[in-house]
């Protein structure tokens, strides 16, 4: 099975963890109706990249800790694992 | 007919006439069709028999049908449970009864009824309501007990011995399965008939946009100049879309399928159960074909993976102890385009002569007929059709989702 490495617990079986979406920046000025577009391309809108993405994921059967991880959506290879705004893993 | 068979196999082989021709690939077309699957052939063929506009390109990356069309599982049912999603399938399904008169083709469509099983209370109630939702819109359907699933499928399990024991099922009678590439053959050499020229091996690798406006497509063959562009792919649309400059709320995920050894017929029902998140069907040829929920996470791959061929092949047992020493002969996997609200995309989009038909998710196969027509009524009329106006592209900004919870079947 494939394996994702938790910045927390190490590498673990993918299993254990829960997809959550590609990162999306969030728009700060939320409240500005003008900006109302702005909010429904965060909230819907994606790149879906087939390339390296970074994305969401939560280890669910674990630490329980959110975290982002850059990988290849064609591959699965996986190239880092961070706490959001932490260094990255190898 | 059969005077036919006979002198044709009497005569020596020859063989057989190819069924759609190649054509050089033109500079200009009227309307470039960019996915030559069942959506794309389907708004090919009706631009071309219902409106009269012949001059249209498919163009299609590998083979035709080789994406989604040639990969679903060929289920095709109507029992929806929004009223948007219902008026669509039914006439999605009514073209599909008609389809292979209308074609010349067979497409060997089996309307041998299919049965969404429930195994808990709240699933239950889901199914009466959706029986309730159909019976007013006129589609066949409704609630039947334990002892009338044990009628219909002999070998199913009906006792409380499984996890979750069978409570009752949605029966829908009209719902079957069909040879998809039967659909996808059978468009094509219709549409190639009227003069579409269809494209193989022909992949696009741009698109052309002066000041928001369509003007031409890039494709490995060459640049073909065209005011009007529809992306009907699956898998790949959000990166057709990106050439364009638009950006769609689509998340692709792989879905697996796969089909035993051949068996005797002994099933002539669909299955589905969305507790055991399963759909069974037998085909012509004896083979079980299974599917199951899409993968749990974004993926283009369609690589096949040992942990859904385990939990499907668990999940079937629970209810079919006897197919316990069926061997598997093929699994397969096909790309998904999800959206947040398990609806498509179709129609217009911000740049002008951009077209969508897209983010059909696990389930575009069943509305390739009702697309096309519709998809092929908008390009000829620039009018979007009344059936197709729920799934507009704004409606992400309008805060008009649709919700379609009836989606898919295995995860209600």
């Amino acid at each position: 099975m494939m394996q994702l490495e938790c910045p927390n617990c190490g590498p673990r079986n993918v299993s254990e963890f829960r997809f959550r979406g590609e990162y999306v920046e969030r728009p700060h000025d939320g409240a500005d109706p003008a900006r109302r577009r702005a909010w429904a391309e965060y909230l819907y809108f994606r790149d879906n990249r087939a390339g390296v993405q970074k994305e969401w994921w939560y280890h669910q059967a674990g630490c329980g800790r959110w975290f982002l991880a850059e990988r290849h959506t064609k591959s699965h290879a996986v190239e880092n694992t961070r706490y959001w705004g932490g260094e990255a893993t190898s | 007919m059969s005077f036919t068979l006979l002198k044709r196999g009497l005569r020596p082989n020859r063989p057989p006439a190819p069924m759609w021709r190649e054509h050089p690939l033109q500079d200009h077309y009227d309307v470039v069709i960019i996915g030559g699957g069942a959506h794309g052939l389907a708004t090919a063929y009706y631009l071309a028999t219902v409106h009269g506009i012949t001059d249209v390109a498919v163009l299609e990356k590998r083979y035709i049908g080789s994406g989604a069309s040639g990969r679903n599982t060929a289920i095709l049912r109507s029992n929806y449970l929004t009223p948007e999603g219902i008026l669509f399938y039914d006439e999605s399904i009514k073209l599909y009864e008609n389809l292979a008169s209308e074609l010349d083709f067979n497409v060997m469509f089996s309307q041998r009824g299919h049965l969404t099983l429930a195994h808990t209370d709240s699933s239950m109630r889901t199914m009466q309501w959706r029986a309730e939702v159909n019976q007013i819109q006129n589609v066949d359907s409704r609630v039947i007990s334990p002892a009338e699933v044990k009628k219909l499928v002999p070998f199913i399990d009906t006792s409380d011995r499984p996890r979750y024991p069978i409570m009752g099922a949605l029966y829908h009678p009209p719902g079957g399965v069909i040879r998809h590439d039967a659909v996808v053959w059978g468009y094509a050499r219709a549409a190639d008939a009227k003069g579409v020229h269809i494209h193989q091996q022909t992949e696009v690798t741009g698109i052309d946009v002066e000041h928001n406006r369509v003007v031409a497509v890039q494709t490995n063959r060459g640049r073909i100049a065209t005011g009007t562009v529809l992306n009907a792919t699956a898998g790949w649309c959000s990166l057709i879309a990106a050439m364009a400059g638009v950006r769609l709320p689509v998340e692709t995920r792989p879905l697996q399928a796969c089909v035993t050894e051949p068996l005797k017929p002994f099933l002539d029902t669909v299955i589905v159960s969305g507790t055991f998140h399963f759909y069974l069907s037998q085909s012509d040829r004896g083979e079980l074909v299974m599917g199951a929920s899409v993968n749990p996470f974004a993926s283009y791959s369609t690589d096949a993976t040992l942990d859904f061929a385990e939990a499907l092949a668990g999940h079937v047992l629970e209810l079919f102890p006897s197919l316990a020493k069926v061997r598997l002969l093929r699994h397969w996997a096909g790309l998904c385009d999800m959206t947040p609200d398990f609806s498509p995309i179709m129609g217009t989009t911000p740049v002008d002569g951009f077209l969508v038909d897209v983010g059909w998710g696990t389930y575009g196969f069943k509305a390739a007929p009702v697309s096309g027509k519709r998809m092929a009524e908008l390009i000829a009329t620039n009018r979007t059709p009344e059936l197709i106006a729920p799934f507009a592209y704004d409606r992400f900004f309008t805060g008009q989702i649709v919700g379609e919870k009836g989606a898919a079947a295995v995860t209600n």
